[in-house]
């Protein structure tokens, strides 16, 4: 990477920076729907079902998907800046970038960077509801919850360029969110523990990235028992997903004309 | 000096032949013009001159690097201004430059004073932190064209400049152009299909189904019609096209209710004219020849006749919205 390029992807990080910083609606509802899932989703069910022991360290419902919400919020975000290269295509900002003399890969480069900044202040904003669920997060926790949140962004957003880079136009966006989005939401277990299921759903939440990613969060947030792996190997799978994700983004992007 | 040089470059879409084998040098500082009916070729050939397509076949050469070969370093040569609109509507128009700016590896303490010179050489500098969305189609238009100077390019591409824009507006956007082309000391590549904008050129690419059917000066190529351009109606069209080729030996067209002929120094020739005609004239008129009748003469059709199709309106009718 030489300077031409570091440039290029700085300028590509601060766009996204300016243009989240300027979308109000963007931040409050991005708030809006964590906060329902946390509190009225969370609230009911922990209400309605005495859930005891399956939750590991001993948390109650809200508590344990805690982690889970800022995991989704985070993935929700990651994709969605990544889907907005579709939108720079169709609005023809994208021409800009891909005639300037820097390497696709700063362009791919800049966008995960980016992305994986927006998606970690927007899981920061969520860090605030801390003291209304009941988690108090030490210093040292936080020091170790936003370089996490940093990884995971990097990993979701990276995947959402691999799928970006080839979708002409915002019709495939649905199709993404069906297909993609949820699917590694649900699977997570960011809503429910993934230690005690059936074979088959085992098996599909093993497959999903961001099941590491919510169980270090849960695991530095709630402590160790609350987690279904360890801290390390949740930790080197999302880097190894992340690194491998880039890298095929990187591809993706070299290809485009 | 010759700054770019295209050498038989062809480009074939799935069988279709886009550009065909075409060829022409530009000299540095001069506003050289690509003119043809929606559809010629003419983006197609600009964006292998700029990189973005690889032609099927040729070379083209710019500022002495390869479009193929050396990509970086034509693209650090060339500034360009799309035929769409290209601009980060949520930022600011500083924001737009700056990125730029960035992006092109203008160094620090150049990005400033170069961001506000441009600023003000497009009149924007009042309006540098508005978000570009709030901004009119014209001042859009000038803020691409000051973004694709920010950078010095020996070469600015202008794609379609003034499509969509109202007549005044088009002329302002001219007059911008001559003022940079003088400031700037750049040569200037553009595409139109507006023949009287094609005038301003200092010389010109007659470009038709994918070839170059002309390629010279304005003037030099409105010589290729015979003179001056006579249009006139009288009682019985019939009888005095039949008189006028019969004595003069001219080639008369008749054209919705006109007939039309060419002939050198028309002036000169009118009143000897209406006095011999036997057949009375009732109106008449001399005018010099326009690219129009350039393109006429050469292809036997006129230019807009192609570019009224459904698609072409709705594409036009989303480029105004957008550069509203």
């Amino acid at each position: 990477m030489n300077m031409v390029n570091l440039r290029a992807i700085y300028s590509i990080w601060l766009r996204d920076i300016i243009r989240y910083r300027r979308d109000r609606s963007r931040l409050i509802s991005s708030v809006a729907q964590p906060a329902l899932f946390l509190f009225v989703f969370g609230t009911g069910l922990s209400q309605g079902l005495a859930i005891q022991g399956g939750l590991g360290g001993g948390n109650n419902y809200i508590t344990f998907i805690y982690p889970g919400i800022i995991g989704m919020t985070i993935l929700f975000t990651s994709i969605f800046s990544a889907i907005s290269i579709v939108w720079d295509r169709e609005f023809g900002f994208f021409k800009e970038v891909m005639v300037a003399p820097i390497s696709r890969a700063a362009v791919a480069i800049g966008k995960a960077v980016g992305g994986s900044t927006v998606a970690m202040l927007q899981g920061i904003i969520i860090l605030f509801f801390a003291p209304l669920i009941g988690v108090s997060l030490s210093i040292p926790q936080l020091f170790l919850v936003l370089p996490l949140m940093f990884l995971i962004a990097f990993a979701l957003t990276s995947l959402g360029i691999v799928v970006a880079a080839r979708m002409a136009t915002m019709e495939g966006f649905q199709m993404v969110m069906n297909f993609l989005v949820m699917p590694l939401f649900l699977l997570s277990g960011a809503m429910f523990p993934i230690t005690k299921l059936p074979g088959w759903l085992k098996g599909l939440t093993i497959i999903d990235p961001l099941t590491y990613g919510v169980d270090a969060l849960r695991i530095i947030m709630l402590g160790p028992k609350a987690g279904a792996y360890s801290l390390v190997s949740d930790l080197t799978i999302v880097t190894v997903f992340g690194a491998a994700m880039i890298v095929l983004a990187v591809f993706m992007f070299k290809g485009t004309e | 000096m010759v700054i770019i040089e295209a050498n038989k470059i062809s480009k074939v879409f799935n069988g279709a032949t886009a550009v065909d084998k075409v060829e022409f040098k530009v000299d540095k500082g001069e506003i050289f013009g690509f003119l043809g009916p929606n559809g010629a070729g003419k983006t197609t050939t600009i964006n292998i001159l700029c990189t973005l397509l690889k032609p099927t076949q040729g070379v083209a050469i710019l500022n002495g690097f390869d479009v193929v070969k050396e990509p970086d370093r034509v693209r650090a040569s060339i500034g360009i201004v799309f035929q769409d609109p290209s601009l980060d509507e949520r930022l600011t128009a500083w924001e737009n430059l700056n990125f730029h700016a960035l992006i092109y590896n203008i160094s620090k303490e150049l990005r400033k004073e170069r961001i506000q010179q441009v600023l003000e050489m497009i009149e924007l500098w009042p309006r540098r932190n508005d978000i570009v969305r709030t901004f009119s189609g014209g001042m859009k238009r000038r803020l691409e064209i000051g973004r694709g100077l920010l950078h010095f390019p020996k070469v600015l591409f202008l794609d379609e400049p003034t499509l969509g824009l109202d007549p005044q507006t088009r002329n302002y956007i001219w007059d911008y152009i001559h003022q940079l082309k003088r400031r700037e000391k750049i040569t200037i590549f553009m595409t139109t299909h507006y023949m009287e904008e094609a005038e301003n050129c200092d010389r010109i690419a007659i470009i038709d189904h994918g070839k170059i059917i002309a390629l010279d000066t304005p003037a030099k190529l409105k010589n290729l019609v015979g003179g001056d351009v006579i249009t006139l109606t009288t009682n019985d069209n019939k009888a005095a096209a039949k008189e006028i080729s019969g004595r003069y030996g001219l080639e008369v067209q008749t054209e919705t209710g006109h007939l039309v002929f060419e002939i050198a120094n028309g002036e000169k020739f009118l009143p000897e004219f209406i006095g011999r005609m036997q057949e009375p004239v009732t109106s008449i008129s001399v005018r010099r020849p326009t690219l129009e009748d350039v393109f006429l003469k050469l292809t036997g059709r006129k230019i807009r006749e192609e570019s009224g199709s459904a698609m072409e309106g709705m594409r036009a009718k989303m480029r105004a919205m957008r550069r509203r």
